[in-house]
């Protein structure tokens, strides 16, 4: 069909996507036609993004056999080990959002502060994608290298400061060590989603500040601070959803039991589990679907708000 | 002459440098000393915190016998057969996943573009929906489809390669705002009607007229991609496929330093990626072009 139309007029007329074909009839026809194409796109999407999920959404509500019980999710509330993984993933993904979105908020700052096409910029900004987003294993390896049994930092402690800070190591591989690996790739997070807004940040503003007498300190609490305001939250919970849904640095790092959601969920997947509780892996997955979505639904509305200053 | 810098900067798009110069100046007139230090600061204390465990790898990486420094863990990566192998599996799960994200991606939008603009919000939505979605969720609900893959669709069901059907998924959310940056950037629909005026059918107005207009984004897109495939760890370890990540995982519990050096060096090799499309990609460019609107000229 490539290139046809051209030089045989007529047999655009029979290729339904010409433009001969938009006569006023079969407007209704043509515009239905259009949508087809978008069909490949929806199947696949459909296949192995909606239909996982609902998989687990209807597991959730069924037992082994296949009957619907309430067991599963009554579980997830009554059973002491269930909600403590909550809390603590909870808790972990809002202390780590916290302190990466200022450690990121002050960098990215720092960073825009230079020239915006300079080389520190673009390394900063490489820098950090990968670091963000391409972890996981490899940052809980970074830190046992630094932080370890034998890590640079602990080995340095050991046997140069003769201090005993920092040399029993097995912190790293429970909850603190969590929190430092996973502040550790918000920084970096925060710095890539946050940047632009900061760069939204108009000279003419500061200026007009500055010409009504407003100083440093004027500017950021009456322009700045209210305008960056909105993304700054926005950034917070989308820090929130990726400490919460993390997974491959606690894999790594965490040497015993199943501390924080992600792992229970894979220790529930992984072990053909006690008889009458085969779905309560479903289960936990859609509790964190629901806690994420709210998260992201908040986020999206923010965001809404963002916008009409940083375009 | 106040308006020189916005001019300069509207007739050399993509001259970065002449742009930035003097708005780096404006800037730096209102910079005062206490704002300089406190810069200097976080600069050292942040980066200190990001640089420290690379440090530390790099050190770990390198011990050799009784004191000494040798690259003998990063020789050793190759004496490990399932390390390449790894590396290998990985790389065809991204030439895969790329292919087919942007065979997926690229036409839909396009379509949405200049057909169907009434769809865009619910092509967007469905974009960004694996954010969502944890990738462990996605585990748990999508383990059973592969059971039935391994079962009924043979030696290719059973495959490591069949992980580039859910890594399509998880690039979604990245590529589609990398494509849709390229996107906005050029008129698509009038480019799409002009080169079908002219006789192109669709598959061709999509191959060699749209898409070399929004190359930037593609290849935004493609790269993020690979990043993410090769750091996968997630959906590849419980479903026990061997991939990269879950091949230094399994090497950290035999051989430690070989396992910081293969990271160390995946590392290194992603932030090269990731580096190239900084400079290159369409971000640059628009922040150039954007840079007169920022400064009026007047």
């Amino acid at each position: 069909m490539t290139g046809a139309p051209v030089t045989a007029p007529a047999s655009s007329g029979t290729t339904a996507a010409g433009p001969a074909t938009r006569g006023a009839g079969s407007r209704r026809l043509y515009g239905a036609r259009n949508y087809l194409a978008l069909i490949p796109f929806h199947v696949y999407v459909g296949l192995f993004l909606i239909l996982p999920t609902l998989i687990v959404a209807i597991g959730a509500f069924t037992t082994a056999q296949g009957g619907v019980t309430l067991d599963n999710i009554t579980r997830m509330f009554t059973d002491e080990v269930f909600v403590s993984a909550f809390t603590k993933s909870i808790q972990l993904a809002v202390a780590t959002a916290i302190a990466g979105a200022i450690f990121g908020a002050l960098l990215a700052w720092a960073v825009v502060r230079g020239d915006p096409n300079g080389q520190l910029r673009q390394i900063v900004i490489a820098a950090s994608g990968v670091l963000a987003q391409f972890g996981g294993v490899m940052l809980a390896f970074a830190f046992l290298a630094t932080f370890g049994f034998n890590g640079l930092v602990t080995i340095f402690f050991k046997s140069y400061l003769k201090v005993d800070i920092l040399t029993d190591a097995s912190w790293l591989y429970g909850l603190t060590g969590l929190a430092v690996v996973y502040t550790y790739f918000q920084i970096p997070l925060m710095l890539i989603v946050f940047l632009p807004s900061l760069d939204g940040l108009r000279q003419e503003w500061y200026d007009a500040s500055a010409s009504l007498g407003g100083g440093g300190w004027a500017f950021w609490r009456h322009v700045g601070g209210p305008i960056l305001a909105p993304s700054f939250l926005g950034a917070l919970l989308l820090l929130f959803t990726n400490a919460f849904s993390a997974y491959a640095t606690a894999a790594a790092l965490v040497s015993q039991g199943s501390p924080i959601i992600t792992l229970q969920i894979a220790s529930q997947f992984q072990s053909e589990v006690v008889l009458g509780q085969e779905n309560v892996g479903k289960a936990l997955a859609l509790g964190m679907i629901v806690i994420v979505s709210i998260v992201m639904a908040v986020y999206a509305l923010i965001q809404r708000r963002a916008s009409r200053w940083v375009r | 002459m106040t308006a020189t810098p916005g001019t300069l900067g509207a007739a050399a798009p993509g001259g970065g440098a002449l742009t930035a110069r003097p708005r780096g100046a404006g800037r730096g007139r209102r910079r005062s000393p206490l704002q300089t230090s406190a810069r200097i600061v976080i600069l050292v204390v942040v980066f200190g915190y990001l640089v420290l465990p690379l440090f530390a790898m790099l050190e770990f990486s390198t011990r050799g016998d009784y004191g000494t420094r040798d690259l003998a863990s990063y020789a050793a990566i190759f004496d490990y057969p399932d390390v390449v192998d790894g590396i290998v599996t990985s790389l065809e799960i991204a030439i895969l996943t790329v292919f087919g994200m942007l065979l997926l991606l690229v036409p839909t939008m396009v379509w949405t573009v200049v057909r169907v603009p009434r769809m865009r919000r619910v092509v967007e939505f469905l974009c960004l929906l694996p954010l969502a979605i944890p990738a462990i969720v996605i585990v748990v609900g999508i383990a059973p489809i592969y059971r039935w893959m391994g079962q009924h669709l043979g030696v290719f069901g059973a495959s490591p390669l069949t992980l580039a059907f859910i890594d399509i998924i998880l690039v979604l959310p990245y590529a589609y705002r990398a494509i849709d940056s390229g996107l906005r950037t050029v008129d698509v629909a009038t480019l799409a009607d002009a080169a079908r005026s002219l006789g192109a059918g669709w598959p061709r107005a999509i191959l060699q007229v749209v898409v070399p207009n929004i190359r930037g984004g593609i290849l935004s897109a493609s790269v993020l991609a690979v990043a993410l495939v090769l750091g996968e760890y997630t959906i590849s370890s419980l479903l026990s496929f061997h991939t990269l990540q879950v091949v230094i995982y399994l090497l950290g519990k035999r051989d430690p330093f070989v396992s910081v050096a293969v990271s160390l060096a995946a590392l290194v090799f992603a932030f090269i990626l990731l580096y190239v499309i900084t400079r290159f990609a369409p971000g640059a460019g628009e922040r150039a072009e954007r840079a007169p609107e920022e400064e009026p000229a007047t």
